[in-house]
């Protein structure tokens, strides 16, 4: 089972980037947030990072990131996981949610999961 | 020195620079509140105070455990993009410090920093970054004890000159990386809070090892502020 875990600066935005995605036919898969820095203000945390991941029941993660310093300290928790995690490159809330939609999917692996997420960034909107 | 009274040098510098730290908190902060999100001296501060403490209660320590508790304790505690930079870095290259601190080991101490600060932040001189202050630092330590024979205290005094310049440096160029990039050119005319308190914490380096040495600053204005050739060496 793949799982994504959503890293934002905010842990509101997290949270809310999650429950959007879960809606959005991500209901069957396991979406974790995580966010804020280590006082609980706006930042990202390896700590927090690091204790995400390891509580998740997936053995393969997708991490969404948002900005600058997330990426880092999510690369920082990575190299020290004990499950297979990849960082998509991808925008939060739309890789996510295509993220979601296909970590739903039985057949889903580390790899298309990523890639679905990254398709996203080439989503105009207009 | 012996094992132990190197490692009480490093934690009397570490304990500087949470000093130092502590007292240009607002001034960090103004800084990046200018071109950043205003919490590069409460992340730092927060950083250091953890750092010392931490190293404090070390028992029986090495200075390799000191440099590496201060650098994993920068990346638990600081968050935001400095952690991960500061803390990994100094993490990364502590290892250099496995047969103690002498003029060699803190010149592979600083280049593995460098090369650790520039893989994570994947920046380069002129992108208005701590790289901009690190690597003049880096290059003329390395040039000062390797070429021209000069003790690691004075070699530091360069080291940090060449720092301030680069610091200086940083001031009107445009941000293409971190969080100043999002402004464009609203960045100009301001200056790098990384790469100001980059050259606070070595400034403190120096005064730890001119205390602990005994040794007075000999610093002539030679020193470069950027290196002499860029880093993927194609010249200039």
């Amino acid at each position: 089972m793949v799982s994504l875990l959503v890293v934002s600066h905010s842990a509101d935005a997290a949270r809310g980037i999650r429950d959007i995605a879960g809606e959005m036919g991500g209901a069957d898969a396991e979406i974790v947030a995580v966010g804020g820095d280590p006082d609980g203000g706006i930042g990202t945390s390896v700590p927090a990072i690091q204790e995400a991941l390891s509580g998740m029941d997936g053995d393969e993660v997708v991490v969404l990131v948002d900005l600058g310093s997330a990426v880092m300290n999510a690369e920082m928790a990575v190299e020290t996981a004990d499950k297979e995690v990849v960082i998509a490159d991808a925008p939060v809330l739309e890789g996510t949610l295509n993220a979601a939609v296909e970590a739903a999917n039985p057949k889903a692996s580390l790899e298309s999961v990523r890639e679905s997420a990254e398709e996203a960034r080439d989503v105009s909107k207009l | 020195m012996t094992e132990t009274a190197e490692a009480e040098a490093v934690i009397a510098a570490v304990e500087r620079v949470a000093d130092r730290i502590e007292a240009e908190k607002s001034h960090l902060t103004d800084l990046d509140s200018a071109i950043g999100d205003a919490d590069h001296g409460a992340n730092l501060h927060r950083g250091f105070q953890a750092a010392a403490e931490k190293v404090r209660d070390l028992e029986d320590p090495d200075a390799q455990e000191v440099v590496k508790t201060v650098g994993v304790t920068l990346v638990s505690e600081v968050g935001g993009a400095a952690g991960p930079l500061y803390g990994g870095s100094i993490m990364s290259a502590s290892s250099e410090f496995a047969e103690g601190v002498t003029a060699a080991t803190t010149v592979a101490f600083a280049e593995a920093y460098l090369e650790k600060l520039q893989d994570r932040g994947d920046a380069r001189v002129g992108d208005k970054t701590m790289v901009d202050a690190v690597t003049p630092a880096v290059h003329t330590y390395k040039k000062s004890i390797e070429q021209d024979d000069l003790p690691p205290v004075a070699a530091l005094a360069k080291a940090v000159d060449a720092a301030r310049r680069g610091v200086e440096f940083t001031v009107p160029l445009r941000a293409s990386k971190g969080r100043a990039s999002y402004l464009g050119w609203r960045s100009v005319g301001h200056q790098d809070p990384g790469a100001t308190s980059t050259l606070m914490i070595l400034e403190e380096l120096l005064a730890a090892a001119e205390e602990r040495f005994d040794a007075e600053p000999d610093v002539d204005a030679v020193s470069p502020t950027v290196p002499d050739e860029t880093p993927d060496g194609e010249g200039n």
